[in-house]
């Protein structure tokens, strides 16, 4: 049993008290002395021309401080894309710029093209509403399949098409796939959307600017995931500044799921203001901004085809996919559908011939980038959607076909047919782990009861595994990222021995706070309350990239793992100078520095307070302090698997579905905080769900978001959902990180959606409604029943 | 929002000389609010009826039960139960627990959203809404989507609920807003039954006469059997088509008479 | 503005407020009690649940003039005397119901009241009766587990 505090336990969460009492501390809860107010003047159509913007009566408002347009800003850079990515005839992609606030064109309903600052928000919304603003409509280019055949509207007039590139993955796998494909004995063929998705962290983002004349100094209080990638987008590519001149605070953040990742206009925008008024300026989003321009996630239309042998044997996969990345290129939206997608599309199968083939398009909506899972649950989607129709038309069953087809032990290292080498897994055990704890065998006497109750039971099924851990710098140079994605820690030992460690990861939700406390408090044998994790902070804490793509743990983990063993090596050097030995024979072990076979012993204490009152110190040989920051850049991604279960009982004569359980078997490799392990699936899953049954943000043929509140978004609810069953017991620790660990974040939105559409047909099939092969997320009562009742 | 003066009357005669100056109505608020958030509503005099005791309350009188029009659904829920256990089982599905504890029948009523609870009931039973100057049958009070016989400055200070021998109310949720995808109200009285429909169609709330006619010959749900409605006036948007709509029209008939 | 009063946490309060100030807004930006989150603006998402006179309420959608001199209980109002958690806040620490923390105010406040009316609910009417409290990071499940712990009945083990 690992000891309370440590790696391994299910310590109870210290940031819960505050939460818990009401004394969080959220960008919204902070004020500043003399702060204004900004609100964000949002286009009503989704393509228009700007003729112009009369802005005098606004001004003239009470309250009015300041409005700024485009025109303001057009001196500044644009809001980055991170990833270049080339299309297979080796052009670049087309990247055009994005303005802080919209110029010459609004190019999606809710872009942003004004802003009012006033002393109360109040006002700023009241004289916006008196902005005379000359727009002239333009067509809307909406559905992506047009909008890659229109050469007249274009989102962006200045670069001729609206495809923003055409990638093949692997281009060289291209002609041998298509030659599996000629000979092959079987093909299934499937057609399917990933329906697009508002993330809805239940925090609206929240911008509060300041600036201090006295030094030239700015600061953004800010719903950050990763502070540091903020500062270095709004200083060094927007605003145009030196980064040492900008702090980025990200206090609490009401989750984030990818959707605050990302730098926005509003940011900069508030952070000019306040140097123009010499005031901080505030920005709170309401919901419906948040509909309207918060980065949105999927949508992507794929077809999938898998070629098999008549056993079911898989000989080759082969995709088309085209992805929408809305009116501009957000932070990662070119990553998500290319190297987030593509390269996971081997799954956990031995498909020994893969291409995949994505256009991704600019279209007349908000844009579009990483949201929970990223890509992963895209390609696992089609994947997994896509095997289980070859089952059913091959007549194998729908575990025997995977168990036939997963990699076995014996085979990893494994090098993929996508570029990627999964360096360990078990997906064997993950699938009897599951068999057992879903209870298989039970499912046809569960689908006898719900038939006595007039209902359609299905089960559905999901083998997956996902890359994760983002990112080896290397790795991701090749493949077009332009930054880093190391992570970063600085272990500071104070002087009564106590400890702050400054991480880059930040926490909105994950626990940081108390599973990193653990990870130091273990590896140095001391108590974890002793351990204080600091985050959010750039002034604080060291550069790293913050918390997305699975990757605090095993990334800002690692760092602060390799930060703490410089720790224990300087100590190991300050205990040999105290006990007067030599420093290899000093050993640590349980927060006390010993000479190897003595009774001669420091505690942790004794050595900290020793580094800060070093009254003898040898100083040539010895500095004094106890202070160690470490980088840490993985080697290879992690590769977390599992295999997920979900039995649902469907009304025949609504079409109404419900999640009659859900059961997951995962591999995570090693667990610190087995509580916090399983919240992370719960709430991956939870997601996952809302994917499959209830989430789909809409737009009309004229760009109009249709699901702009959550009136009509359907977010999962309690009702939604069951308790869900989790294990995580078959771990193969990751080789290549010092935790051994792979990161759950992302599983659970991952490997969840096919196993409910899964189960879905599979209750249709087997209530005798075969002619239903496939129905598109989110599968509503309304879709199921016109499958049903299709001629 | 618009800014606006809040006055709040101790009785109803000072309400309604409020809003015969043009001031508008609060009741519970929990529809006006978000409207008024997005700036769709500048009533500049808003006239809060929560604190007149008269139009609280639900009392048992000549004929069925009256239910005050500032009564909050949570009151009716418990309060209705011995009287009308379909009303107060209703009462307890609209939104949710908190919204229950504000938003008033009152409101619901006046205002009519074509995929209301109450508007079912009140059909559905033959209600009776009683308004600061006279009483309308609910068969002449529903005029289509958020239009009522109410006229300006008419406050509903009550509805007047007869009690059927048997009722129910089915209700098939809209995913997002858990308003009424479809609700059917069923009500069998000594003269007949009484079929009321929310959320399905254009023109609001509706009667269904065809199973009217079938339920009160035999009051159950083989009686639908073969009934349809044509899906032509229905509403068609995200959460289902017209055609989808009219299919559950049928389904939560049955399942309403099944209930009841 | 007028001064509006009542009693918040068991003190007695006055703030200033227009007609158009929500009980929110006056907690929050009134009183400084921030822990009355806002997470959307059409009634639904729960964040900003408190009780009114006993009554779960949504503070978004209740005018501060429409309930003076009302009695108000917020999250900053929910721990033992000697600041210790409640049993429903340390139930939702012990099964880790809360993530972000952003919805759990409101959850907190929603799951009180139901435990008021109803001290032995069944897990269908936790879930039900949280259907006006939205959360995008726990999946509900221990949540939900919470509540049933709080009113000491039977969990999942995980």
């Amino acid at each position: 049993m690992p000891k309370d505090g440590g790696i391994g336990a299910s310590t109870k969460r210290r940031e819960d008290i505050r939460f818990l009492t009401g004394k969080g501390r959220y960008t919204d809860d902070i004020n500043l002395r003399g702060q204004a107010y900004a609100y964000f003047l949002r286009s009503e159509v989704a393509h228009g021309r700007i003729n112009h913007i009369d802005t005098k009566t606004a001004a003239a408002m009470p309250g009015v401080l300041t409005i700024l347009t485009g025109d303001d800003f057009v001196a500044m850079g644009g809001n980055p894309a991170g990833w270049l990515i080339h299309s297979r005839n080796g052009d670049p992609m087309k990247e055009p710029k994005r303005p802080v606030l919209a110029h010459g064109k609004v190019r999606h309903v809710g872009d942003a093209y004004a802003v009012v600052i006033a002393e109360t928000y109040q006002q700023a919304r009241d004289a916006a509403a008196c902005i005379d603003a000359d727009i002239t409509d333009l067509p809307a280019v909406v559905d992506m399949a047009r909008a890659l055949s229109d050469s007249t509207n274009l989102v962006h007039d200045e670069i001729g098409t609206n495809q923003c590139f055409d990638w093949g993955w692997i281009e060289d796998n291209r002609a041998a796939v298509d030659a599996a494909f000629a000979t092959a004995p079987h093909i299934t063929t499937l057609q399917l959307i990933n329906n697009r998705l508002t993330p809805n962290a239940m925090e609206p983002r929240a911008s509060l600017g300041d600036f201090d004349p006295g030094t030239g100094d700015y600061k953004l209080y800010t719903t950050s995931q990763n502070p540091h990638l903020h500062r270095l987008l709004i200083a060094a590519f927007v605003m145009g500044m030196p980064e040492n001149k900008l702090t980025v605070i990200a206090p609490d953040v009401g989750g984030g799921f990818g959707s605050k990742i990302y730098h926005y206009g509003e940011e900069a925008a508030v952070l000019q203001a306040a140097k123009l008024l010499n005031r901080p300026v505030k920005w709170v989003a309401e919901r419906s901004e948040s509909f309207l321009s918060d980065a949105h996630g999927r949508d992507h239309v794929t077809k999938i085809e898998l070629a098999t042998t008549k056993d079911g044997e898989f000989l080759a996969l082969r995709t088309e996919t085209m992805a929408n990345v809305g009116a501009y290129l957000s932070n990662f939206s070119t990553a998500t559908p290319t190297f987030l997608h593509g390269t996971v599309m081997a799954g956990p199968y031995k498909t020994p011939l893969i291409y995949v083939n994505v256009k991704t398009v600019f279209t007349n909506t908000a844009p579009v980038d990483a949201y929970r899972g990223a890509g992963r649950p895209e390609a696992t989607y089609s994947l997994e959607r896509v095997i289980d129709k070859c089952a059913r038309e091959l007549g194998i069953d729908q575990a025997e076909i995977r168990r036939k087809n997963l990699l076995t032990p014996d085979q990893f290292p494994y090098q993929t047919p996508v570029g990627l080498v999964y360096d360990t897994g078990n997906y064997q055990a993950t699938l009897d782990k599951l068999t057992d704890i879903a209870d298989l065998a039970g499912f046809e006497a569960r689908r006898a009861t719900s038939a006595k109750n007039g209902k359609l039971r299905g089960l559905g099924l999901s083998t997956w595994v996902e890359a994760c851990g983002i990112a080896p710098s290397n790795l991701v140079g090749v493949l077009g990222a332009r930054v880093g994605l190391f992570d970063a820690a600085t272990v500071r030992v104070n002087a009564t021995g106590n400890i702050s460690v400054m991480t880059g990861a930040h926490s909105h939700g994950q626990g940081h706070e108390t599973v990193f406390a653990q990870i130091v408090a273990d590896r140095l044998g001391i108590p974890a309350e002793s351990v204080d994790i600091v985050h959010g902070d750039t002034s604080k804490i060291p550069f790293g990239m913050g918390s997305y793509g699975s990757r605090s743990l095993s990334v800002a983990g690692s760092a602060m793992t390799k930060a703490v063993d410089k720790i224990i090596a300087k100590g190991k050097k300050i205990a040999a100078h105290m006990l007067e030995a030599s420093e290899n024979d000093i050993e640590f072990k349980d927060g006390s520095f010993s000479v190897a076979g003595t009774d001669k012993a420091k505690t942790f204490g004794e050595i900290a307070f020793s580094a800060y009152v070093p009254h003898n110190y040898p100083l040539e040989t010895l500095e004094p302090g106890l202070e160690e920051t470490a980088f840490y850049d993985p080697a290879n991604f992690t590769y977390p698997a599992g295999a997920y279960a979900c039995e649902v009982e469907l009304d025949p004569d609504t079409g109404h579905v419900t999640i009659a359980s859900f059961a997951c078997a995962d591999d995570f490799g090693n667990v610190m905080n087995p509580m916090i392990v399983n919240g992370q699936v719960h709430g991956g899953v939870g997601q996952g769900i809302g994917q499959a049954l209830l989430e789909n943000t809409t737009y009309d043929e004229n760009g109009q978001l249709l699901t702009g509140s959550f009136m009509d978004y359907a977010m999962p609810r309690a009702s939604d959902v069951p308790y869900y069953t989790v294990d995580h017991s078959c771990n193969t620790p990751c080789t290549h990180n010092p935790l051994g660990a792979k990161g759950c974040g992302e599983a659970g939105a991952i490997g969840s959606p096919p196993a409910v559409v899964n189960a879905v047909i599979d209750a249709l099939h087997r209530a005798g409604h075969s002619h239903v092969t496939h129905i598109d997320m989110p599968v509503s009562p309304a879709r199921v029943w016109a499958a049903m009742n299709q001629a | 929002m618009y800014d606006f003066t809040l006055v709040k009357p101790k009785n109803l005669a000072d309400a309604v000389a409020a809003i015969a100056d043009g001031a508008q109505a609060l009741s519970g608020g929990q529809t006006l609010l978000p409207t008024m958030k997005q700036r769709l509503a500048d009533p500049g005099t808003l006239v809060s009826l929560s604190g007149i005791p008269e139009l609280h309350g639900v009392c048992k009188g000549d004929g069925g039960i009256i239910i005050g029009g500032a009564t909050p659904h949570a009151v009716v829920a418990r309060e209705a139960a011995k009287y009308y256990p379909a009303l107060a089982a209703l009462a307890n599905q609209i939104g949710d627990p908190a919204v229950r504890n504000r938003g008033t029948i009152g409101g619901s009523i006046a205002n009519n959203d074509p995929s209301a609870c109450y508007p079912a009931a009140a059909l559905g039973s033959g209600a009776i809404i009683q308004t600061n100057t006279r009483e309308i049958a609910a068969d002449d009070y529903f005029r289509g989507m958020f239009e009522t016989a109410l006229h300006e400055g008419e406050i509903v200070t009550g509805v007047k609920f007869p009690v059927p021998q048997k009722a129910a109310y089915i209700k098939f949720v809209q995913p997002a807003s858990r308003f009424a995808l479809v609700g059917a109200f069923v009500a069998q009285f000594a003269d007949g039954v009484r079929v009321a429909i929310t959320g399905a169609s254009n023109n609001g709330v509706f009667r269904w006469a065809e199973a009217e006619a079938a339920l009160s010959a035999n009051f159950a749900p083989k009686a639908l059997m073969g009934l349809t409605l044509p899906a032509d006036d229905m509403i068609s948007d995200l959460h289902g088509t017209a055609e989808y709509r009219a299919h559950l029209c049928g389904v939560m008939v049955k399942r309403a008479v099944m209930a009841a | 503005m007028t001064k509006t009063t009542m009693t918040v946490n068991g003190k007695s309060v006055s703030a200033a407020t227009e007609g158009r100030t929500l009980l929110s807004a006056y907690l929050r930006d009134g009183l400084g009690l921030t822990g009355t989150h806002i997470g959307c603006d059409t009634s639904q998402c729960g964040a900003c649940v408190v009780h009114v006179d006993g009554l779960a309420v949504k503070s978004c959608s209740v005018f501060a003039q429409d309930i003076e001199g009302a009695d108000v209980k917020t999250i900053e109002g929910m721990a033992n005397a000697d600041g210790s958690l409640s049993v429903l806040q340390q139930a939702f620490q012990d099964h880790h119901g809360l993530q972000c923390g952003f919805c759990t105010p409101g959850m907190v406040m929603s799951s009180a009241a139901l435990l008021a009316e109803n001290p032995n609910p069944t897990e269908h009417q936790v879930r039900d009766y949280l259907e006006g409290n939205l959360c995008r990071c726990t999946g509900y499940h221990n949540i939900v587990k919470a509540v049933m712990a709080a009113s000491d009945q039977a969990v999942p083990a995980e």
